[in-house]
């Protein structure tokens, strides 16, 4: 314990940080979550329209009025006008509106399909390649510096950058996007494929289909969180003692059975670690399909509406500038989904991890 | 099993190619270890013993010569193919598997004809455990036994497989004082109720001679001397292995033998018939001295330490090559600690000399 005398020096050199901090992370947490729970109106303006466009009326047929900050509401206020300094006017609510609205947003189940199949697929998948390669990684020793400088390249790669040559990849070049059939030419993912005598799959232009930009976000998405996870579990593999393989080799163990029977369980905690961080990394997908979609989040020409590849983060940033309130709500959300997710990610990885 | 080292050699390349300085690590060795005989490899920090070790289990290859298991060349035999057990100085259990899963592991890796059924496997399992007396701790994890239950665990599972060497790299090194003594007692109890021929490898002297049945001595990757632990002891072949050997260690002096005399510092202390004149190296074991007013080793006396039956006598003298020397005897006799002096005569079987320059043993 510092003498409490001098403390007020261990206090003066935390500041700087504690500053930063106070801006940059407490003030935002704090305001997203006053922002999610006040629900702002103006009685004056109108309520505005749902989101087929259709005005907001009341069941006679009257237009409403009160459009909250946020999302407009259906809430009849009388249509009285009110004096500039009646305090109706201009109203500030505590409320759960916001997250209601939230959860009754046409989308909702669009975004918790995607993040559901997008997690299901590229958390495992990836796992299990970065393991696969950390392994291999880890037996060679020419060349290993260079591969893994290698492999950590798409880790310092701006993910838009990458989304965009992705998307050329699966690509259906030099033609015009709203005329799939005219296509002559086409990106190197079909040339490939076509060099193999398969037929080239329309994977992101117009009318391609749902699992089709599935794929091709599983391939991105794997691809770009493969150099993190080799990271950690070639750091976890460089420092298994040696001596277990030694043992092993002594006991005359199968190469697979030390590779399940002792690699697996003693980087469990690595793996178990890549999996959470998987996971939320799943939750918050939206760089990458922005890379490869654009903002729309979806292949051209698809129907206007709910975007197709939407996600929980693309909904925020929709609402982001006219609904704050929405966006910070959404946000919460998606706090608490990730929170038990992973919460049910720690149970299942206590009984299966040796520490 | 009997095992028959052949010539050999175990050279590591430099790290830094440019600046050469390869390292031998073990130079021409050549040893026979009989077989059902507890064998202790004995030397310093870097002596090879080790690598020997290692090279025996076949984790390590040799640079050149051969190992023999039996009539078998199992030289480029990998270490999975040679059947021998191996402790491991830190244990190497695995720490994710409880005992029992430790001491199942060699058991299941077992293919075709040896493969066994589950209950043979248990059955074995729990042989080996009692053995080494764990059996009660079969579900325990390594990191909840102590330094040396997890050691008799590791030596559990390396028996398990009734391998055809055993093998024991540094087993005390990480146990205190108390558990050290008792767990050599256990090493020697298993080796013999088993009778599998074994090999350890210890820098501890006092650990090597308690319980082999033969001592190798090495220095740099060197022999010194080979033998049952008190013929070395009594007999050593050089300056190194008597120094290596006793507690507390041999006294060394600078000396001269001139006309069939041992002189320390200008004192004809011993007869030295045979031995022609030239400067030597002298060792003398504390148990070496006798108290004797007339003895012609004379020696200013220091301290006397009362170790309960013997009492060590600390004193200087000219000609020792250490700051002290340090006489252990009988606690029947007294020594007047207000006389500046004490004077010893020697027991010529507890006194060595060496070739001042190759240090070799002269025998008289």
């Amino acid at each position: 314990m510092v003498d409490s005398k001098h403390q007020w020096k261990a206090w003066l050199y935390l500041l700087p940080a504690i500053i930063l901090l106070l801006i940059f992370t407490v003030w935002p947490i704090f305001n997203t979550v006053r922002m999610a729970f006040t629900v702002y109106w103006d009685a004056e303006a109108p309520a505005g329209f749902d989101e087929d466009g259709m005005q907001l009326c009341d069941e006679n047929g009257n237009p409403l009025w009160g459009k909250y900050q946020g999302y407009t509401i259906s809430k009849d206020l009388g249509n009285k006008k009110l004096a500039d300094d009646d305090p109706a006017k201009v109203k500030f609510e505590f409320g759960l509106d916001n997250f209601i609205h939230v959860l009754t947003y046409d989308g909702f189940w669009t975004i918790m399909k995607n993040t559901v199949i997008l997690c299901v697929l590229t958390v495992p998948l990836s796992t299990f390649l970065a393991l696969l390669i950390a392994v291999c990684l880890n037996a060679i020793k020419p060349l290993q510096r260079v591969l893994q400088t290698i492999f950590f390249l798409p880790y310092v790669t701006n993910s838009i950058a990458i989304g965009m040559v992705f998307a050329a990849m699966f690509n259906i070049v030099g033609v015009n996007t709203t005329d799939v059939a005219a296509s002559t030419s086409v990106g190197i993912v079909n040339t490939v494929l076509m060099v193999f005598g398969l037929d080239p799959i329309n994977w992101i232009n117009q009318g391609s289909t749902y699992w089709a930009n599935i794929a091709v976000m599983v391939i991105y998405i794997v691809w770009n969180a493969l150099p993190f996870k080799i990271l950690i579990l070639l750091g976890g593999l460089q420092s298994v003692n040696k001596q277990y393989y030694d043992a092993a080799k002594i006991d005359s163990t199968p190469k697979w059975r030390v590779f399940t029977r002792i690699t697996v369980p003693l980087l469990s905690p690595m793996i178990a670690y890549v999996v959470i961080t998987g996971f939320i990394g799943g939750f918050k997908e939206y760089t990458s399909i922005v890379g490869i979609f654009g903002e729309k989040m979806q292949p051209p020409g698809a129907a206007v509406g709910v975007p197709v590849l939407q996600t929980m983060v693309g909904y925020i940033y929709d609402n982001l500038g006219n609904a704050e309130g929405v966006a910070s709500a959404a946000a919460l959300l998606l706090f608490v989904l990730i929170f038990a997710v992973t919460l049910v990610n720690l149970g299942v990885s206590k009984k299966k991890t040796h520490y | 099993m009997k095992v028959e080292l052949r010539n050999l050699t175990k050279i590591f390349p430099s790290r830094n190619k440019k600046a050469g300085g390869e390292v031998i690590a073990v130079n021409d060795f050549t040893f026979t270890i009989p077989d059902g005989k507890l064998v202790g490899l004995l030397g310093p920090s870097g002596c090879g013993k080790s690598t020997t070790l290692y090279m025996i289990s076949g984790l390590q290859k040799p640079s050149s010569g051969q190992i023999f298991f039996g009539e078998e060349d199992v030289t480029t035999l990998s270490p999975e193919n040679r059947g021998v057990g191996l402790v491991f100085q830190n244990y190497a259990l695995y720490p994710h598997m409880t005992v029992k899963q430790n001491i199942l592991f060699p058991l299941q890796n077992l293919k075709g004809k040896d493969k066994m059924t589950k209950e043979e496997m248990l059955e074995r399992a729990y042989e080996a455990a009692k053995l080494v007396q764990i059996d009660e701790l079969m579900d325990r994890k390594p990191s909840e036994l102590s330094g040396g239950q997890q050691q008799r665990v590791a030596i559990a599972r390396a028996l398990v497989k009734m391998p055809r060497v055993l093998l024991l790299d540094e087993p005390l090194s990480n146990l205190d004082a108390r558990l050290r003594l008792q767990t050599r007692e256990e090493i020697r109890r298993i080796q013999k109720e088993t009778g599998i021929t074994t090999v350890f490898v210890t820098h501890d002297q006092e650990e090597a001679m308690s319980i082999s049945d033969m001592i190798v001595v090495m220095k740099l990757g060197v022999v010194q001397q080979v033998g049952a632990p008190q013929e070395v002891y009594d007999d050593p072949a050089n300056l190194f292995v008597a120094k290596f050997l006793g507690t507390p260690p041999i006294n060394v002096f600078k000396g001269r033998v001139a006309g069939g005399k041992l002189y320390l510092a200008e004192n004809a202390v011993l007869d030295v018939p045979g031995v022609e004149d030239r400067e030597v190296f002298v060792g003398i074991r504390p148990e070496g001295f006798n108290l004797d007013p007339e003895g012609p080793m004379v020696c200013d006396l220091k301290n006397v330490e009362v170790m309960g039956r013997d009492m060590s006598v600390v004193c200087e003298h000219p000609a020792s090559v250490n700051p002290l020397v340090r006489a252990i005897i009988n606690s029947d006799n007294k020594v007047d600690l207000s006389k500046a002096k004490v004077s010893y005569s020697l027991k010529p079987h507890k006194v060595f000399i060496f070739d001042a320059e190759t240090e070799n043993r002269i025998r008289f």
